[in-house]
């Protein structure tokens, strides 16, 4: 920690000194603004980056501004319009589209950013920043699911390999299940809790595998009040209600069972990596998202991404989009992979020999090639009606139909009301 | 500078009142009335923080009033104010009067009252969130299993899920009420409980003679104090709900939790300005009823 913060503070040193002589050195120096939210391994990466690119580009200098998560909306929608504030600026991929809206950034040049040459460079998730003929943002590092399991208990367990399908899944549950005298949980064979990243599965995972397909029309249209809908809640429900192999937050948060060594398995983001290499005495592997009944595999990703503000006029303009292009190449997406360690954005970059066969990023990685993004209009909301669908289920005694056309209902409403604006 | 000259002492002194409360006037002003007004301009618009504000007329209060969850909130905030009020009040009265007449390490006592009211609600609320769990983490659950006795859910059942927050929320309330109580408990005369006395009266009859309608000042003061309290409830519910704020089923979710769920994950501030309104409202009349309730009778 401590080393961590010396390197912090030398490299804020480094940029500052490299600004400040930059800065005197050359008169037709241009100085554009960046802008991210505050968490530590990002800005560290970032600082990394606007190093080399400055390197690269002695003319141009980049200042980072961060704030914190709360508040980083609200002081960028208030300084663009004012002209001040960043001229690239980062924001998350679902919110797009108020962005674009209210007119705080403008489409990527497509002499530069060619959208065919997009969509063959990047995985095919990034469409969903394609808006009409041209992109808007794109992405240095994407984030998918995998398996987490716990090896010691694998091993106890007599479990040779991670589950590779829904069967072998449920097997391998029940087999990590530790019950007390009392028939109380004291570990679970996999977390369930549809608060961390569940509903994502299920959306984009479970409901694809058992033969659906989780919305229609641009994901403005709900399409899990069907049969296969029911299927894939009812493999999920079913999980406790049945094979009593989970219970929704046990220990309080999956994550937390899984770190104190109390869940056999549990499926998580490729930002849950490193809080969990931080604790000791843990061993676990990371598996590939357990196939479906047919062998479907599927993912779900989601990702930040970088746009050039409405504000950024002429030579900033052209500054900021050589920027986009460091923050798109490569070389950026490695180094964003070995300091933040999210995924890299392209094949080209994640797909090399070391990334694959990586122990850790390799599951996360080859889940990229099959990954969805759903697009949501207000994630949060749309998570809830699916936290209370279970809970109508589990505390209330609710039928599961039932419950799933009512989540349907809801679900709905909130996307019609988004976008009949 | 002769305007100033003709005027009277009086005058003189109120020109120079006003000179120095300007400054105060001017801040609350800025940082008070104008955002209070701006909210309640914003409850009748439409506004996602970017782009324009757009006016939607009174679009916003029929869509809350026609929204199930906005009663099932408005049931819990008065359910935090019903149970919480009478409760701790009761609880801090007796701990005060028993509490005073205790000479034996009087301070100490006193200060261990007091230290949950100078904790930090966010430390306090996840200790007790983890108080709450079931088996095999949970104090109280780990407790109960131990003599065999089944668990309780807490946290996680629609019905008890309330009461256990707000128990957390009135431990931490509980000491400064007993300090007020006290102080209002030593400000009655000696004189009135020496002819009591002298009178012989029963210790009921003290208490219900002249205790309570000598207090009458420090318990106005406390309902409505603590009713307000209770209707913007907030960091306990939010920091034992984190995962799912305000569940299961929002059966702990208080009208403010509402207002930020809107204004800051669904990014509908005309909406949340809207709910805001509604709270305002709240406060303002529940205050004045008590207000007149208890000190007219």
């Amino acid at each position: 920690m401590k080393l961590n913060r010396l390197r912090t503070f030398m490299m804020g040193a480094a940029t500052a000194a490299m600004t400040m002589a930059s800065g005197a050195g050359s008169a037709s120096a241009v100085e554009i603004e960046y802008w991210q939210y505050f968490f530590e391994a990002r800005v560290d990466a970032m600082d990394k980056l606007i190093e080399n690119f400055e390197a690269a580009n002695p003319d141009i200098t980049v200042k980072m501004t961060h704030f914190p998560y709360d508040s980083y909306r609200t002081k960028v929608a208030a300084a663009i319009p004012a002209g001040q504030g960043p001229d690239v600026v980062q924001l998350f991929y679902g919110w797009l589209n108020d962005y674009v809206e209210a007119e705080l950034i403008q489409p990527l040049p497509a002499d530069t950013f060619p959208p065919e040459k997009i969509e063959e460079e990047f995985f095919p998730m990034v469409k969903a920043m394609r808006m009409g003929d041209s992109y808007w943002a794109l992405p240095t590092a994407v984030r998918s699911l995998a398996l987490f399991y716990n090896e010691r208990m694998f091993d106890e367990a007599g479990i040779e390999n991670p589950p590779a399908n829904l069967d072998e899944f449920v097997e391998a549950a029940k087999k990590l299940t530790k019950k007390d005298g009392a028939g109380n949980l004291t570990a679970v064979g996999i977390t369930t809790g549809m608060t961390a990243q569940d509903h994502h599965w299920i959306r984009e995972v479970l409901i694809r595998q058992f033969g659906g397909e989780p919305y229609l029309d641009d994901y403005k249209k709900v399409n899990y009040n069907n049969e296969a809908g029911l299927k894939a809640f009812g493999f999920y429900n079913d999980l406790q209600a049945k094979h009593g192999v989970t219970k929704a937050a046990f220990m309080d948060e999956p994550q937390a069972a899984f770190k104190a060594g109390r869940a056999g398995m549990h499926i998580d983001g490729s930002f849950r990596i490193g809080a969990l290499e931080s604790v000791r005495g843990l061993k676990w592997g990371v598996a590939e998202l357990p196939a479906g009944p047919d062998g479907t595999k599927s993912n779900y990703s989601s990702y930040w991404v970088n746009a050039i503000t409405s504000k950024a006029e002429g030579e900033k303009f052209d500054a900021a989009v050589k920027f986009m292009e460091y923050l798109t190449s490569d070389e950026a997406m490695q180094i964003w992979l070995e300091t933040v360690g999210e995924l890299p954005a392209k094949p080209s970059a994640a797909m090399t020999d070391e990334n694959v066969n990586h122990p850790v990023y390799g599951p996360f990685i080859k889940g990229l090639e099959y990954a969805k993004t759903t697009v949501f209009a207000n994630e949060s909301a749309q998570r809830q009606t699916m936290v209370d669908m279970m809970q109508r289920i589990e505390l209330q005694g609710q039928a599961l139909e039932e419950s799933v056309s009512q989540a349907a209902g809801e679900e709905q409403k909130i996307l019609d009301e988004y976008y009949q604006k | 500078m002769r305007f100033y000259n003709n005027l009277t002492i009086s005058q003189k002194q109120i020109v120079w009142a006003w000179i120095f409360l300007a400054l105060p006037v001017l801040f609350y002003v800025v940082i008070r009335f104008y955002p209070t007004a701006n909210a309640f301009v914003l409850s009748f618009q439409e506004w996602n923080l970017l782009g324009d504000r757009k006016y939607v007329g009174l679009e916003n209060y029929t869509r809350l009033f026609s929204d199930p969850v906005f009663w099932k909130v408005f049931k819990n905030t008065f359910m935090y104010l019903i149970l919480g009020t009478p409760v701790s009040l009761v609880l801090s009265f007796i701990i005060a009067y028993h509490l005073d007449k205790v000479r034996f390490m009087h301070g100490t006592i006193r200060a261990l009252y007091f230290l949950p009211f100078m904790t930090s609600a966010v430390a306090m609320a996840w200790v007790w969130r983890w108080f709450y769990q079931p088996v095999p983490i949970g104090v109280f659950n780990n407790f109960l299993a131990s003599f065999g006795i089944s668990q309780i859910e807490f946290l996680s059942s629609t019905t008890n899920a309330l009461p256990s927050v707000l128990a957390c929320a009135v431990w931490a309330g509980l000491g400064f009420q007993v300090i007020i109580f006290m102080a209002g408990l030593r400000a009655i005369p000696q004189s009135y409980y020496e002819a009591a006395r002298i009178d012989g009266v029963s210790t009921w009859t003290v208490l219900s003679e002249i205790t309570i309608p000598l207090l009458k000042p420090t318990i106005v003061f406390l309902v409505v104090f603590s009713s307000i309290g209770f209707l913007r409830i907030f960091d306990q519910v939010f920091n034992m709900t984190t995962n799912n704020p305000g569940g299961p089923l929002n059966s702990t979710k208080p009208l403010v939790l509402l207002i930020y769920d809107t204004a800051f994950n669904g990014f509908n501030m005309g909406y949340a300005a809207a709910q805001t309104v509604v709270l305002f409202t709240i406060l303002l009349v529940v205050s004045l009823i008590q207000l007149r309730l208890l000190k007219d009778s």
